[in-house]
């Protein structure tokens, strides 16, 4: 006879299916991306997400575990995080970002389920403060031959400073391209992106942030198959909103539209797919509330009142940092029990 | 006790501060020095001669004085005589480079309150002959030497391109910025304890191999041997 602990029922779901859909759910995130910015961002998610399979399967033969990448964690972390990166990021940076998401945030603390952080946010938080330049450096989308030529910086040689992009964009701009995104533009000039500039992805940003409603669209499918929590999402934008209303409402116009918070960035992204990650997200419904709300306040502080103009990374990493306590603290009532 | 067994055992003692009992990345000691002065090389190997230099003059002097000291009294009397010598270093970096002297800033200074000397103070010179003190002492220096060039070199090497200022991949090489910054410092000490517990795993498990097949081969000869009376 077999023992086993609860739970007993089993969904007929293991780590790979979930895994699986959630790469279905970034495919057309990828494909609006290598829409835009041709074929730099093709080669971006390529090769982060190939070097991310490549270091996870070094760990794998290092602990003498068996071979992982058929669970696809690998692979959405090298998705994501190539998501996360600008357009003209250089190949060879795009790969130290997939080798330090692996290892130093997923294989060192022992693999999927055992990492504190977010794998692919602890690879783009390296990055970005290892090669700060070339990480705000944004590349104007639907250039006239983005399907036959890269833009020039993402073929920089290994450790050498990116290739400047100036001319390449003077050649192919036929107005002024600030190269600053919305979140900057508002910043430094108060200036506020037109909506439809943020829908359809003519706004400089990362490689996979540029469309909102995309995302949206993707993260309802995985909420709608009940692949992620809704309520994450729902607490993160939410609180986000709410603060941007009441700041708007009462602070005036020294803080930027609720749309502008919203549309902007990376707060869809890391609200629908980074935030959700299973292995660093709380699991008790009260404690879901409290951390969503914790990322959506601390990206709004950081927004506003910050030195960086966008903040949704430190903002879920910080959450992340949270979820065991907030587990510990906010777990519900057994039922029968009394205080 | 003949002469070549005192000597192999001062061999031994050189190489464990060295190897096994490296301060820096098998007992950890050091960390501030070892994080914050270690952007280049350069820093690195000056910070670390410096420190053989205090923990090399301290040891083999308060050893010679163990008898003396009073215990009440011993570690202000072991501070003043490191303090001593750590102004001499002070005085002496000063005047041969002013350029590690500024680089380093308050870190020379700090090396009296640095753990590995007084540690070394404590639990070795205070108990042992003043050459026994001196070789301990040296051995910890040059692991601690060592284990601070480990760091800076890496540190140097991504965040500036350089190896002692001499730059090896040319100009247009894109400088790791968080190599130079305190995470760096804090990244590359993590891996390389993990190197170093990597190795110190391995090779504790090498005789346990050994010890298990030996068992093992023990038990295959009872057994037999036992067989054998059985039939």
């Amino acid at each position: 006879m077999q023992l086993r602990a609860s739970p007993h029922l089993h969904s007929g779901r293991d780590v790979p299916t979930i895994m699986r859909h959630v790469v279905y759910a970034l495919l057309p995130i990828c494909g609006f991306s290598v829409w835009q910015y041709g074929l730099s961002s093709l080669a971006l998610i390529v090769t982060v997400t190939l070097s991310c399979l490549f270091a996870e399967r070094v760990s794998n033969k290092l602990s003498g575990t068996v071979n992982t990448l058929s669970d696809w964690s690998a692979t959405i972390t090298g998705v994501l995080l190539a998501l996360t990166l600008p357009p003209a990021f250089p190949l060879w940076m795009g790969a130290v970002a997939g080798l330090t998401a692996v290892w130093l945030g997923k294989s060192l603390f022992g693999g999927l389920g055992h990492n504190p952080f977010n794998p692919a946010l602890v690879g783009r938080a390296f990055v970005q403060a290892a090669f700060p330049t070339a990480i705000t450096t944004w590349a104007p989308a639907f250039t006239a031959h983005r399907f036959t030529e890269f833009i020039p910086s993402s073929l920089t040689l290994p450790l050498m400073q990116p290739n400047d992009i100036s001319s390449w964009v003077a050649s192919n701009m036929v107005d002024g391209f600030t190269g600053a995104t919305p979140l900057a533009r508002w910043k430094f000039e108060h200036f506020v992106y037109p909506v439809q500039d943020m829908i359809t992805g003519a706004a400089s940003a990362s490689t996979g942030e540029t469309s909102a409603l995309l995302l949206v669209v993707c993260g309802l499918y995985l909420i709608a198959r009940k692949f992620m929590d809704w309520r994450i999402p729902v607490a993160v934008v939410g609180s986000a909103l709410l603060l941007a209303l009441a700041f708007r409402l009462f602070g005036g116009d020294e803080y930027p539209p609720a749309h502008l918070v919203l549309l902007s960035g990376g707060l869809m992204l890391g609200a629908l797919f980074m935030a959700t990650d299973m292995a660093t997200s709380p699991v008790s419904p009260r404690a879901i509330w409290a951390y969503g709300a914790i990322i959506g306040t601390v990206t709004i502080m950081i927004r506003y009142f910050g030195g960086l103009t966008e903040g949704v990374m430190y903002a879920i990493l910080f959450g992340n940092a949270l979820a065991p306590l907030l587990d510990k603290y906010l777990q519900p009532k057994v039922f029968g029990a009394r205080k | 006790m003949s002469r070549s067994v005192i000597q192999a055992s001062n061999m031994e003692q050189l190489l464990e501060g060295i190897w096994e009992q490296n301060p820096l990345f098998v007992m950890a000691l050091g960390m501030c020095p070892a994080l914050a002065v270690t952007v280049s090389a350069f820093n690195a190997l000056g910070m670390g001669l410096a420190t053989t230099f205090v923990l090399i003059c301290s040891c083999t002097l308060i050893s010679m004085l163990r008898h003396f000291i009073p215990k009440e009294v011993r570690i202000a009397t072991y501070i003043v005589i490191i303090a001593t010598f750590v102004t001499l270093v002070d005085y002496i970096i000063q005047a041969v480079s002013l350029a590690l002297y500024e680089a380093l800033g308050a870190f020379i200074q700090l090396i009296v309150v640095n753990c590995i000397i007084l540690g070394r103070v404590e639990s070795h010179a205070a108990k042992n002959p003043p050459l026994s003190a001196l070789v301990n002492a040296l051995g910890m220096g040059i692991g601690f030497t060592i284990g601070l060039f480990a760091l800076g070199s890496v540190r140097e090497i991504l965040g500036a391109g350089k190896l002692f200022g001499i730059s090896l991949f040319g100009e247009h090489f894109q400088p790791w910025v968080v190599m130079v910054l305190p995470p760096g410092g804090f990244f590359v000490l993590g891996l390389w304890l993990l190197f170093f517990a990597w190795l110190a795993k391995r090779k504790e498990q090498r005789p346990l191999i050994h010890a298990g097949d030996e068992a093992i081969m023990a038990l295959r000869a009872t057994t037999e041997k036992g067989a054998r009376h059985g039939a």
